[in-house]
Parts: C-alpha cells; structure tokens; sequence
C-alpha cells in the first residue's frame, strides 16, 4: 500500500519533471532587471514581442542602481538604467551602454482648484522650491510667472524620491544645470540630501503623496502623471519658452541630442536647447556585457531590443515615450556588431 | 508496541539532530553578525565615530551620519509604547476580569487576527486612510493649540501633511497593541482562582485585585509583553516607510517628516551603488541590532531583579 504510493508520487514527479525540461526546451526566455521609468513600454514591448515569436522578457523594474548591480553579478542578460555609465565605468566592468527610449520628467502640483498645465514654473523657482527658498504658493516669483493665475497662501509641501532613482538623477542634473546654488550645495545623484520636504518609495510612491498632500509638489516619470491624474506644470525652457510635457516636446529636446559625439552614449538630456525642448528630458539606457557566455542568448536579447526599436514605436508613443531616432538605431546596431561578442570572441549581432 | 523497539542508536540520533539544530541557530547569529560588523568597517574607517554623532546623510558628498535615524527610531518606538501599552493593558484587564465569556471570546479572537495582519496592509491604511483624515486633522489641532505655547512648542510645528514621526508612532502603537494585549491576557489568566478569590472575599474592589494580586504576580510577564512590543516597533519596517516621511533631517519637531532606521534600509539599500553608502546601510543594520540587544538585556536585568525582589 505504502509503496504504491511512493511509486506513484514518484511516478508524478518524473512525469512533472519530464514537463518542465520540455516546457523550458521549447519556450525561450530573456532576463532583464532595472529602472522603473521605462517599465511601462518595456512590459507592453515585452507583450507584444512574445505574442509574435514566443520569446518571452521577463522584466523586474527595481531601479537603476539594482539594474546596474544585477548585470554586473550577471544574474540577468541585461540591465536598464536612467542614469548612464561613464564610459569608464563601462569599460572596467566590460560593459556595453546604449539608448533604447526616452520620456519626460514633469513635476506635478496639489493645489485646490489648479488643473494641469495651469501653473508654469522656470527651472531657477522650481530649484528655489526644493531648495526651501520659497515656501508658500502665493510667492511672488511664481505670481510673476503666472499672472492672472489665482494662488492660494498656502505652504509648499515638497515632495522627493526617498529611494535611489534614476529619474532623480535626471531631475537633479536638471536643478544644477539651472541653478548654481544647487549644483553647489545640493549636487547630482541618484539620491540626494535634501534640504526640505518628504520622501515617498518610487514613482508611486511620490504620486500617491503629492495627490494625498494639500499644496504639494513632486517630480515623477510622465506616464505615471498621467495615470495618477496629476497636474503637471508647465515649464520655461532654456530658449524661454513655456512648454507643456508632450510626446513632441519631449522629441523636440531629444532632436537635438548628439549621440554620434558621445562616448559610450553617455548623454543627458535636461536642459536641450530649442524653442519647443521639454527641459527635464531623459533618455533610458540598456546594458550588456562586451563578453557573452551564451551566444544564443545574447542574440536573442539584442533581437528583442531590434524588434522593439523597428516595431515598437506605436507602443511607445501611446504611452507618451520617445522612440529613439532611426540614425540612432543604426549606430546602436553598429555597436553591437563591434563590441559584443561570444566568449569564443565570435561576433554576434 | 513496546519501548524495546526503538534502539539507543535512534535516540542518540535524535539527539545529535536536535543538538545540530540548536547549533545551527546560534552559528546563524554568529554569521549574520560577522557580516554586520565586516559591512560597516568601510564606512566607519571612513568617518569614525561622527557616523554615530553627524546628522549629514549626503550620498552625493558620500558622508553619512546616522543621527537622525537612530533618535527617530527610539521616538516612533517611545511613541507607540506610551500609547499603545495603556491601552494594551486596558483590553487585557477587562478581557480577563471583567468581561463575561460572550464577549471575551469574540473579542480575543479579534486581537489575535489583528496580531497577525502583515505590517504592510498597516502602512497601507495608515497612507491611505489615517493619514489623510486623522493624521491631518491631529496635524492641525496641534499647530493651532499645542504650537504656539513656549518651550515645548517647536516640538508639535509641522505642516498638516498627515504623515510624520507622530503618525508613524501611533501606527506602530496599533500594531503593537494585538501583541502586548494577547501576551498580557495569556499572563493574567494564569494567576491562580484561588488568590483572586481570596482577595475578593477580604472584600477588594476589582482595581485592587488588579492592582494589588494580578499585576505583582505576572510582573514578569507583563514587563517581557511589553518588551517583546517594543522590539517589534523598534524593527517595523513597511509600516512606518509608508507614513514617515522619509528624510533624513533631525528636527525638533515630532510631527514632522522624519526616517527611522529600519525606514532608511527599506528605501535605499537596492539602489545604493557606492561602497560606503552600503556600508553606511549596514552599518544602520548593526545599529539596530545593538539597540534591540540592549533593550533585551535591560529587560532581562530588569526582570531578574524583580524576581530577586519578590523571592522566588
């Protein structure tokens, strides 16, 4: 009795067992771990991708940082960060670097009453907010650029990532490029101290805050203002000009972008010239290793992301994405064709 | 079946298992404390002892200082044990000796299910629900009362955001409150019939033999209930990231944002990329490890001396 049970638990398992290797034989399946910015069109690329060849990308978005550590350790086959290497700190841990989407970071307000794009800031208040330096939203400096515009006596509330993030590091170059004082004191990172203003975990995590806070302010990746329902503000660019955060301003400040001149694609986006630049423009960056142990997954990895920048730009734009250009894409695929390689030193792309 | 069957080598066997079980716990404690203090060697070569005294947390300059964190713990931690234990102990007096069964029951029953709801769905209610009703309208009661009075003023000074160390201390006390009361009750019942009987038929009121019979009985108890309850507030980690605040500032102000240690780990540990920022996390880890210890060993000195006292 007590055998043939055993026997046919056993009898299960192999069987399971024997499902599993031919579940995993068939299915082909590519790891990737980082920044929470790009997660929303990576996960739809993802979708569609695996609906059309069976491939499947399984995505974790836990932040930059994590992402550059994870590839480092090598537990996925590619990680994602907004914060791009150096080309040094490329070339010491044989990494390859390149843009793969790029979106806007708005700041977003709580006020009673204000819509988005009601309010327009430039870049030197919006640094004098987190600064501490102006602390009510009747302050003249943002009547005078809001005239017309009602403004309640209310308090600033600031709100800030608390967690390292990729979008705080775009969001603080964007501060320095504008505001001497705070390049000086407070600097650029993917965390940061700040000096006033409460820290909420992620991109929700700021949008659930700024909605929850009377007369708040935060900073959070474009889509999840949209899909928080925030306010945006609009903003002053370096030409002087209001601009909303749009799909096109955001293109606008990525046109000008020169990717040929720089090293290891390290490139930020804040601050881009021309009259219809979305100011706080950020690019996401993917990274593999210049080495591949497993050639087929590499090239199934670099064909994902092939597809997904010949094919994935209707996806990208409904969720408010840039795509990057074609002139990028071919010099991408140069790069991968030169600098990642089999472990056998064979090319791969 | 008879005892002849089992031979002394199956016993012995069981014996060495047990014993490696018993080992294997303690080396655990050993290795996760060898890679405490082995983590925060870099960050404390770098900084010295200002790491324990500065209340700069600067990832940018790469200077940390855990000030602010460690005062924050033990603030959210007193706040919910002043609040918390009363009325812990309020449930369990009544749960014990006064309620009939009818109530009791349904009643004990509830604490148990609230002891055991992950921290999580606390900090999730806190952010969502209390913070936003309570936690704003306790934020401006105490800006308009408690604020402008001299001294202790600066202490409530806060804009009405609803999150903050206060808010973060009564979640704690909520959660802690299922914890201390179970213990509490549990204790109490075991005070013999015959003492409480006794006192009463002398012709004690109710708070006397609370007073004077239940609560001299079960000290030791009762002090291990609330300790147990504080250790829990000290390490609670999702519920209080969620209402805190996060920041690392010291302030005078208990309403205020602020971060505690267990906070500080749960938000930046994944995304801290260099060395000493690690380390500086770890080194908070240590921190914590030796509060928790202290308070453990305070609580068992405490308790000996008790027992010393009443001379068992």
């Amino acid at each position: 009795m007590l055998t043939t049970f055993k026997k046919s638990i056993l009898g299960g398992a192999a069987l399971l067992m024997a499902a599993g290797v031919f579940a995993s034989a068939q299915a082909t399946e590519i790891s990737g771990a980082g920044a929470t910015f790009p997660y929303p069109v990576y996960a739809k690329w993802a979708e569609a991708y695996e609906a059309k060849t069976g491939v499947k990308m399984n995505y974790q978005s836990i932040g930059s940082g994590g992402g550059i550590k994870q590839i480092k350790a090598s537990t996925v086959d590619f990680g994602a960060s907004d914060a791009p290497l150096t080309k040094e700190e490329l070339d010491e841990a044989g990494l390859v670097q390149w843009p793969m989407i790029m979106g806007g970071v708005v700041p977003v307000v709580n006020i009673k009453g204000i819509k988005g794009g009601d309010v327009t800031l430039t870049g030197a208040v919006l640094a004098d907010i987190y600064l501490g330096k102006i602390t009510k939203w009747d302050d003249k400096q943002i009547a005078d650029l809001n005239p017309g515009l009602k403004l309640p006596s209310e308090a600033i509330s600031v709100v800030e990532r608390s967690d390292g993030s990729g979008t705080t590091f775009n969001f603080t170059n964007y501060l320095a490029a504008v505001s001497p004082e705070w390049k000086d004191s407070i600097g650029v990172n993917k965390s940061v101290q700040w000096p006033v203003g409460v820290g909420g975990k992620g991109n929700e995590g700021v949008a659930s805050y700024t909605k929850q806070i009377d007369g708040s302010i935060g900073y959070v990746e474009y889509a999840y203002a949209l899909q928080n329902d925030l306010a945006y503000t609009q903003m002053k660019n370096k030409d002087g000009e209001t601009v909303a955060p749009t799909a096109a301003s955001f293109a606008a400040a990525a046109a000008n972008a020169d990717w040929a001149h720089a090293p290891g694609y390290y490139l930020i986006l804040g601050n881009q010239p021309g009259a219809k630049s979305w100011p706080i423009t950020a690019a996401s960056f993917i990274l593999v290793h210049k080495s591949q142990d497993n050639a087929k997954t590499a090239k199934d990895v670099l064909d994902f992301f092939d597809w997904s920048f010949k094919n994935g730009s209707d996806i990208a734009d409904k969720l408010d994405y840039v795509s990057m250009p074609e002139n990028v894409v071919d010099m991408v695929e140069k790069t991968w064709t030169a600098d990642v390689k089999g472990s056998d030193g064979k090319k791969i792309w | 079946m008879s005892v002849k069957q089992f031979r002394p080598g199956f016993d012995r066997g069981f014996h060495n298992l047990t014993f490696g079980l018993s080992m294997f716990v303690l080396l655990l404690l050993v290795a996760i404390l060898a890679y405490l203090v082995m983590g925060s060697i870099p960050v404390l070569k770098n900084q010295g002892l200002s790491f324990f005294i500065s209340s700069d947390w600067n990832p940018v300059k790469d200077l940390y200082g855990a000030l602010p964190a460690i005062i924050q713990t033990l603030v959210t931690a007193v706040i919910a044990l002043v609040i918390g234990v009363p009325v812990s102990f309020g449930i369990a007096v009544f749960l014990t000796e006064l309620a009939p069964p009818w109530i009791a029951r349904p009643v004990g029953v509830a604490i148990e299910m609230l002891a055991a709801i992950p921290s999580i769905i606390y900090g999730m209610w806190g952010l969502f629900v209390f913070a936003p009703t309570f936690g704003v309208a306790m934020q401006h009661w105490t800006m308009a009362n408690l604020a402008p009075i001299p001294v202790i003023g600066p202490l409530f000074v806060s804009p009405p955001m609803g999150i903050g160390i206060f808010t973060a201390g009564i979640i704690l006390a909520i959660m802690i409150v299922p914890f201390i009361t179970a213990m509490m009750r549990d204790v109490f019942t075991t005070v013999p019939a015959v003492l409480k009987e006794s006192a009463y038929g002398l012709g004690c009121t109710r708070w006397e033999v609370v007073h004077r019979v239940v609560l001299p009985y079960c000290r030791a108890g009762t002090v291990g209930a609330v300790m147990l309850g504080l250790g829990r507030a000290l390490g609670e980690t999702m519920a209080v990231t969620f209402v805190i605040g996060n920041s690392h500032r010291l302030s005078a102000s208990i309403m205020g944002p602020g971060a505690t240690i267990s906070s500080s780990i749960a938000n930046e540990f994944v995304e801290a990329d260099s060395k000493l920022h690690t380390s500086a996390l770890v080194t908070l880890g240590l921190t914590l490890f030796v509060i928790t210890f202290i308070v453990l060993a305070v609580a068992r000195l405490f308790l000996l001396r008790l027992k010393k006292q009443s001379g068992h």
